[in-house]
C-alpha cells in the first residue's frame, strides 16, 4: 500500500489539516459578537462529556457559542466537504472538469420539492428538508432515465441533466407564480440557510454525508483507471456504467442532503476540487480525500467573511465562495500553468 | 440567476422607498371635473374600469369609495375582502395585452417591472405610477393623486384627515420620552429586517421605537439581513413578526429557535406577531399596524 501513501502523504495531510483545523477556530472565535476567545474555547470544552470548566460567559454569550456559532461552523464543514467531493466525483465519472454537483439538476429538483412543500402548507412541519431530497433524488433519476438510452454514456447522462433541470425549474417557477404569497418563504429557503442552521440541521445531513463521502472515497481508484478511458478501464476489469452508478448515487444522495439543509450554495464544488488537482496533481486518490477537507475548511471560511464583512448585516455566502473563490482559483492556475510551462 | 430574484423582489417594494415618491396632484378642484390631469396623465372622464396592480393602492381605491369601479387588482390585492375576487393579473410579471384586454380607463402600479407604463400608454390607457413612499406625506400626496384621479377628492381628503386624527391619537397613547426601547422587526425567517430609516421604521420611531438594524448603516439599502448572534446579543426589547402569514412564524416557533430563548423579549412575552400585509403595506391599514405596535408597547411596558 506504499503507493496509494503517495496520494495522501503525510506532509499534505498536515497541511490540509492544519488549514481546516485554523479554519474551524476562526469560525469559533470571530463573529458579530466578539467574546473572549479563551472563554469560547472553555466553553466548548465545558460541553465535552466528563469534562467540566466554567467558561465565565453568561447564558446569553453560551447560547451564541453553542447554539449559533458551533453548529453553523459544523454545519460549513459538512456542507463545504459534501459538496466538493461530489464536486470532484462528477468531474471524474463524466470526465468533464465544469461538471459539479448540480449538474444533474439536483438543485433543480430540491427547489422544485421545497417549493411544493411551502405552497402545501408545510412550513412549519420540517417536511420541507425531506420534500428538498425528494426532488432532488427525483431529478437525478429522471436524468439518468433519460440518459441511458443512448447507452449511458458520460455527454448522454449530462444533456439528459440539462433537460431535466430546465424542466423542474419551469415547473417550479410556475408553481411559484400560482402561490404568489408564499414567494418569500421559497426564496428564503433556496438562498442558502447556513445563517439560521441549528444543530437541529447537522443531525439531519450528517447520516447522508457521512455515506456518501465514504462511498465516493472507496471508488477513488476506480475513478483513476476510469479517468484513462472506457474501453482501457474495460480491459482493466472494471465495469464503467456500474461504477458511475454507483458514483453518481452517492454524490446526489450527499448533494441532495445538503441542499435539503442549506440551500443552494455555488462554486464551491467546482473550485475546491480543481484548486486540489492544481495543488497536488491530478489523481483521484489525492483529490477527493483533500476535497473533502479542504471543502470544509473552505466553506466554513466563506461562511466567517459572510457573516463578518458587513457585520452585523449578512451577505449572501453564494456572493463569497465566488468573490473570494474565482480570485484564488485564479491565482492557483496561473501558479500551476507557469510551474508546467517553466 | 434564479438566485437574484428574491434580492429583486424584496428591493423592489423596498428600494423605491429611498428614491422618495412624487405624488403630487396637479389640481386642486373639490368637484370632480374631468378631464383632468394627474400626475402629469390626461384623465378624459372619470375612470369607470380601474385596474390596480399594487395592494396598497387597492386597500386605498376601496377605501375612498373608489373600489365598485375596479375591475382587476394583482396577486397581492386581498383586502378588502371584495378585491379577492376581481379578475387577477401578477403585478410583477404584467402582459400588457392582457391588461388591455380588460379595457381599463386607469391602471394603477406599485412599480414598473419594464415598460409597461409605456406600454399602457401607447395604448392610450392612463397610467399612473406610484413610488414606495419615504414618508407619510408621500401618503398623503399619493392619496390625493388617488382620489383625484378617480373623480373621490372629498373621500380621499376625509380618509387623510381621519388617519391623520387616529395615527396623532395613537402617538398620543405612547408616554414620551424615557429610553426609546428597541425592536427587531423580522421579513423572512432569514433574518431580513429594516432600520429606522425605512417608511415602516419611521412609523415605529413615531411611536418611540428603534430599530436593533441601525448600525447596519447602509447595507441592503434599509433592509439588512441580520446575524442570529446579533440579534441574541442586541436582545431587543420587542420582536415584531411580519413573516406570520408569508413563512408561519409564530411566537412559539421564535422561541423554539435555537439559542432564542435566551432573548429577554421572550421571556418577557415581548414578541408580537403581525399581519404581513398590513405591515408592508401603505394604505389606510397603517393605523391598525400603528395600533397594535401601540397596543404592545403599553401592555410590554418600555424596555
Amino acid at each position: 500500500m506504499t503507493g496509494r501513501t503517495r496520494y495522501v502523504g503525510p506532509g499534505r495531510l498536515a497541511l490540509m489539516m492544519g488549514v481546516l483545523l485554523g479554519a474551524v477556530v476562526a469560525g469559533l472565535l470571530v463573529g458579530p459578537v466578539s467574546l473572549n476567545p479563551l472563554r469560547v474555547i472553555a466553553e466548548i470544552v465545558d460541553r465535552l462529556p466528563f469534562v467540566a470548566v466554567d467558561s465565565g460567559l453568561t447564558d446569553r454569550e453560551a447560547a451564541i457559542v453553542w447554539d449559533l456559532r458551533l453548529p453553523r461552523v459544523v454545519l460549513g464543514a459538512i456542507v463545504g466537504a459534501v459538496l466538493s467531493v461530489a464536486g470532484g466525483a462528477y468531474q471524474g465519472v463524466f470526465r468533464n472538469p465544469l461538471a459539479d454537483p448540480y449538474l444533474l439538476g439536483v438543485a433543480a429538483g430540491a427547489g422544485l420539492g421545497a417549493t411544493l412543500a411551502i405552497v402545501g402548507g408545510q412550513s412549519t412541519g420540517g417536511l420541507v428538508p425531506l420534500a428538498a431530497f425528494i426532488g432532488a433524488v427525483a431529478a437525478v433519476t429522471a436524468a439518468y432515465g433519460l440518459g441511458s438510452v443512448g447507452g449511458r454514456t458520460g455527454s448522454s447522462l449530462i444533456l439528459a441533466g440539462v433537460a431535466v433541470a430546465a424542466f423542474f425549474t419551469a415547473a417550479q417557477t410556475y408553481v411559484q407564480q400560482r402561490n404568489a404569497d408564499t414567494i418569500r418563504e421559497v426564496f428564503a429557503w433556496i438562498l442558502g440557510r447556513l445563517g439560521t442552521a441549528g444543530w437541529h440541521e447537522v443531525r439531519l445531513v450528517l447520516p447522508y454525508a457521512v455515506v456518501s463521502v465514504v462511498v465516493i472515497l472507496l471508488h477513488r481508484r476506480l475513478l483513476d483507471v476510469l479517468s484513462v478511458g472506457e474501453d482501457e478501464a474495460g480491459t482493466l476489469g472494471v465495469d464503467p456504467a456500474r461504477v458511475r452508478l454507483t458514483v453518481v448515487l452517492a454524490a446526489t444522495l450527499g448533494t441532495a442532503a445538503v441542499v435539503a439543509v442549506s440551500g443552494l450554495i455555488g462554486f464551491v464544488g467546482i473550485i475546491v476540487p480543481h484548486t486540489i488537482r492544481l495543488m497536488f496533481g491530478g489523481s483521484y486518490r489525492s483529490i477527493l480525500p483533500f476535497a473533502v477537507i479542504g471543502g470544509a475548511a473552505f466553506l466554513v471560511l466563506a461562511d466567517l467573511a459572510a457573516r463578518t464583512v458587513l457585520s452585523p448585516a449578512e451577505v449572501p455566502i453564494g456572493v463569497v465562495t465566488a468573490f473570494l473563490g474565482a480570485p484564488f482559483f485564479g491565482v492557483v492556475l496561473r501558479t500551476a500553468v507557469r510551474r508546467r510551462t517553466a | 440567476m434564479t438566485r437574484r430574484i428574491p434580492w429583486m423582489l424584496l428591493a423592489l417594494s423596498f428600494i423605491a422607498a429611498a428614491c422618495g415618491g412624487d405624488g403630487g396632484t396637479d389640481t386642486t378642484a373639490t368637484a370632480p371635473d374631468f378631464p383632468m390631469t394627474v400626475m402629469g396623465v390626461e384623465l378624459p372622464d372619470r375612470p369607470e374600469r380601474i385596474v390596480s396592480a399594487s395592494a396598497s393602492h387597492t386597500e386605498m381605491l376601496y377605501a375612498i369609495g373608489a373600489g365598485q369601479r375596479i375591475v382587476a387588482t394583482d396577486l397581492f390585492s386581498d383586502y378588502p375582502p371584495e378585491a379577492s375576487s376581481t379578475e387577477k393579473i401578477d403585478a410583477f410579471n404584467i402582459n400588457v395585452e392582457a391588461v388591455a384586454a380588460l379595457d381599463p380607463d386607469l391602471v394603477v402600479l406599485g412599480f414598473d417591472p419594464g415598460d409597461v407604463a409605456a406600454g399602457l400608454a401607447t395604448l392610450g390607457i392612463p397610467v399612473l405610477l406610484f413610488d414606495a413612499p419615504a414618508s407619510l406625506d408621500d401618503v398623503w400626496a399619493q392619496l390625493e393623486a388617488l382620489g383625484a384621479a378617480t373623480g373621490q377628492v372629498d373621500e380621499a381628503a376625509a380618509l387623510t384627515a381621519e388617519m391623520q386624527g387616529s395615527i396623532d391619537r395613537v402617538i398620543g397613547s405612547v408616554p414620551a420620552g424615557g429610553a426609546s426601547p428597541t425592536y427587531y422587526h423580522e421579513l423572512d425567517p432569514t433574518y431580513f429586517t429594516i432600520t429606522s430609516e425605512t417608511f415602516l421604521g419611521q412609523l415605529y420611531g413615531m411611536l418611540g421605537l428603534r430599530s436593533i438594524a441601525d448600525e447596519t448603516s447602509d447595507a441592503g439599502f434599509g433592509y439588512p439581513q441580520l446575524n442570529a448572534e446579533f440579534i441574541i446579543e442586541a436582545d431587543p426589547d420587542f420582536v415584531f413578526l411580519a413573516d406570520t402569514l408569508c413563512c408561519s412564524a409564530t411566537a412559539e416557533s421564535l422561541a423554539a429557535r435555537p439559542g432564542w430563548d435566551a432573548l429577554s423579549a421572550v421571556s418577557a412575552g415581548r414578541v408580537v406577531e403581525l399581519d404581513d400585509s398590513v405591515a408592508s403595506r401603505w394604505g389606510p391599514r397603517i393605523v391598525e399596524f400603528l395600533e397594535t405596535v401601540a397596543a404592545a408597547v403599553a401592555e410590554g411596558g418600555a424596555g
